[in-house]
């Protein structure tokens, strides 16, 4: 919370809002201020609709060759997870990694990484747009999620799909900044959404996640969860971490990332 | 909405029999003044939000991929001095670097200490870090700025706007008028008499082309960095020659769209700036008589 307002500082926030149009350089407080949130929160309510009426029939992203693959993939985010047991399992090339899904489903699954290996496989060449501005073209290899999830036999209560990851980001003493994020059933189901454990025709590289991570190809970078352990099915978002629905999400990004 | 052919306003004669008439016309419709004024709001805000987007990552590419390691022809970056210990802003446009420290790549933080940022902070929105509030921003503006912008467009089809104001005139395209306006801009001449009834050709031209052509090249590039938009447009990816190549130009369009705004507000300026922002805040305009009328 904000330290309570003064009077001054009323009137001066007051001012100032009243002349924001004519500020250069629109301080953070002021750009930041409640009075405008509601305008931010209408645009992205808009973004969503608009983009959600335009994929009504889901396509899918465009696909690439093998020549268009970008020289390099610049990872963001962890690069190399730093707990002893990543560590650990990373040395045993990840044969005692697990993936729990769980939640809202009729069929709770633990699966190897032979166990999603064995099922069968998408591999799609696309372009990952990071929010920063950069974008990248990769192969990726992996199950589709609604395969997964349909094997699971999702519960009709179910609205969401959360992924959580082995990754601690920031570390705090109350354990909460490990990655996690979410999408709803329209993009968690879609054909090109994969967890995926292959890249370029390897196995998924450590600084890209290893041994599983989500692609979610209509949406932005961060939305691309690396590094998963669990998937959990839910109902509602606002009792996981800070209720957000992920890691930067519960920092002020954007839920819905079309954009 | 209705906007007759002739002003309204009636005229008004001026105290002396012997000075020519002095007019007052009505010049610019309630609803292009309104629309210009939310444009130019948009407008600046969605520069300021973007250059602050931009500095998340200030390189530009062509073709659908980009990042740091792959060749950029535009970057605003900054190197150590090691030997004095300073911070150097550099602007490199294909094979020519600048210095820039102070504006572009090293600018003052908040307390006043050289920092690496691309645009400095008084140019942005928000005035410092914040990659998701700099998207809010810009993606709210350019909804209201594209309702805005439909609106307008609207109207001036509907109304005929574009069509009695925007559209040249018959004779206004011969080479040899053109070159007799150019030759009054150059000596700053201000419009009188009927000139100063309607806009000059070179105008015209000016505002067919931010109207019709760069506005929309700014909309259509900005959609091209949506993957969700390009999932269902993908011929968005070809029409500007790829993902990186439409940043590229909705940076570029971005600058000559600042260029414009000056050019438009220094001729404001030259034509009478208080009779100029008049005209757009009450619509209300005057005619000054020729000379020798």
């Amino acid at each position: 919370m904000r330290p309570l307002m003064t009077r001054r500082k009323m009137i001066t926030a007051g001012a100032a809002a009243a002349a924001a149009p004519l500020l250069g350089g629109c301080d953070l407080q002021l750009s930041d201020a409640p009075q405008f949130r509601w305008f931010l929160d209408l645009g992205q309510a808009a973004s969503l609709r608009l983009q959600r009426l335009l994929l009504a029939g889901q396509p899918l992203v465009r696909e690439y060759t093998m020549a268009d693959i970008s020289p390099d993939f610049p990872p963001n985010g962890t690069a190399m997870p730093p707990s002893p047991l990543y560590r650990q399992m990373m040395m045993r090339g990840f044969e005692n990694w697990q993936l729990t899904v769980d939640g809202l489903v009729r069929k709770p699954l633990t699966l190897t990484l032979e166990d999603i290996r064995a099922m069968p496989a998408r591999t799609q060449i696309t372009m990952h747009n990071c929010d920063e501005g950069w974008s990248a073209i990769g192969q990726w290899t992996g199950v589709q999620l609604s395969r997964v999830l349909a094997e699971a036999e999702l519960a009709p209560e179910a609205r969401y799909v959360v992924f959580y990851c082995i990754d601690e980001l920031v570390r705090t003493p109350d354990r909460s900044g490990f990655y996690y994020e979410s999408l709803d059933l329209f993009d968690a189901l879609h054909p090109q959404t994969i967890l995926a454990y292959g890249m370029n025709g390897n196995p998924l590289p450590v600084r890209h996640g290893a041994p599983l991570r989500l692609r979610v190809e209509r949406q932005v970078g961060y939305k691309h969860a690396k590094y998963l352990n669990r998937i959990e099915a839910v109902e509602r978002l606002d009792r996981i971490g800070k209720g957000k629905g992920g890691f930067w999400e519960d920092r002020g990004y954007q839920w819905y990332a079309g954009l | 909405m209705a906007v007759t052919e002739q002003s309204p306003a009636v005229p008004v004669v001026e105290a002396s029999e012997a000075t020519p008439r002095r007019e007052v016309m009505y010049r610019h419709s309630a609803v292009v003044r309104v629309t210009h004024w939310i444009n130019a709001l948009c407008l600046a805000l969605l520069l300021m939000s973007g250059l602050r987007l931009f500095n998340y990552h200030p390189a530009l590419y062509w073709g659908n991929y980009g990042y740091s390691g792959v060749p950029s022809f535009i970057a605003i970056g900054s190197v150590e001095d090691a030997e004095k210990d300073e911070l150097a802003g550099i602007t490199r446009i294909g094979d020519w670097s600048f210095v820039t420290t102070g504006v572009l790549g090293v600018s003052a933080d908040p307390d006043g200490d050289p920092a690496a940022m691309a645009f400095p902070n008084w140019a942005t929105l928000p005035g410092g870090p914040g990659l998701a509030l700099a998207r809010d921003w810009h993606f709210a503006l350019a909804w209201l700025f594209a309702l805005n912008g439909a609106v307008y467009l609207v109207f001036g089809l509907l109304s005929g706007h574009f069509r009695r104001d925007l559209a040249p005139a018959a004779g206004e395209l011969s080479p040899r008028h053109i070159l007799a306006e150019v030759w009054d801009h150059i000596r700053l001449r201000r419009p009188r008499g009927e000139a100063a009834r309607h806009y000059n050709v070179l105008q015209k031209f000016a505002y067919i082309v931010v109207i019709f052509v760069l506005l929309p090249v700014m909309v259509l590039t900005g959609l091209t960095m949506s993957p969700a938009v390009t999932a269902a447009v993908p011929v968005l990816f070809d029409m500007f020659g790829g993902r990186q190549s439409a940043r590229t130009i909705h940076f570029l369009v971005a600058n000559v769209l600042v260029l414009f705004v000056l050019v438009h507000v220094v001729q404001v300026v030259i034509a009478g700036a208080f009779n100029g922002m008049r005209s757009m805040i009450t619509g209300r305009y005057v005619v000054k008589p020729e000379r020798g009328a």
